[in-house]
């Protein structure tokens, strides 16, 4: 079993009601999108807000990821609405 | 002898002085012929808009606003960068960004400056929240900022 630092902002994070939480997966290779089907088996405000149309941003340890980037044990992994800046 | 460029990045809740900023970004460099600057402040959009709030991503923010800048000193040959973002809750008409860039001369500074303000609005994880008369409610993406993003990608 490893283990991810899940981290919510914004919208996502009012909605999720929470700013982060540990999230354990298996100890095999794993993805962005392995993540996100995770949170999505939760149902709920979850499959609403990352299994739909609705679109929404990843981060793996503060760089923006793809689907298809690997997570490692430890990785800090956040969630968030397209920024807003500037 | 030309000196590396200097970048200064920060993000703070407090107000920032871009006449104050100038001069020190300029810090006596005598290669520098000029700078240009885009300073951001919270429009009052409607008569509704009481004030908007900014969170950011800290660590991610400073990482990502801190290469943005390094590109931009490689692309146009800066002499100086400096981004200033606020974050926190802000009324209309306060400052919220100050883009800052210096070079030998004005159109690698002018150019530099809009790219990176550009690129900003679409790369560093800010967010806004507008409060209104009727409520709060987070800022959408805007599919513009977007293209104003790829039209840099687009010469790269």
């Amino acid at each position: 079993m490893s283990t991810l630092h899940l981290r919510y902002f914004a919208r996502l994070r009012e909605r999720f009601g929470r700013d982060a939480e540990p999230l354990g997966i298996p100890a095999v290779p794993y993805t962005v999108a392995d993540v996100i089907a995770l949170l999505v088996a939760r149902g709920g405000i979850w499959a609403d807000e990352l299994g739909g149309p609705r679109v929404f941003r990843v981060a793996v340890d503060q760089e923006m990821a793809q689907l298809d980037t690997p997570v490692h044990d430890g990785a800090e992994v956040a969630i968030f609405p397209p920024v807003t800046g500037g | 002898m030309q000196r590396e460029p200097s970048i200064r990045i920060v993000v703070q809740a407090e107000d920032f002085d871009p006449g104050q900023e100038e001069a020190l970004l300029h810090d006596g460099d005598l290669h520098i012929g000029g700078s240009a600057a885009f300073v951001g402040r919270v429009r009052a959009d409607g008569d509704d808009l009481l004030a908007l709030t900014l969170e950011h991503y800290p660590g991610m923010t400073e990482k990502s606003l801190q290469a943005l800048a390094e590109q931009a000193a490689e692309r146009w040959q800066l002499s100086g960068v400096t981004v200033i973002h606020r974050i926190g809750r802000l009324l209309p008409g306060e400052r919220i960004v100050l883009v800052l860039t210096a070079s030998a001369h004005r159109q690698a500074a002018l150019t530099a400056c809009e790219f990176l303000i550009d690129a900003l609005k679409t790369d560093a994880p800010f967010w806004k929240c507008e409060e209104r008369t009727r409520g709060k409610h987070w800022v959408e993406a805007k599919a513009g900022d977007n293209n104003a993003r790829q039209r840099w990608a687009n010469h790269e």
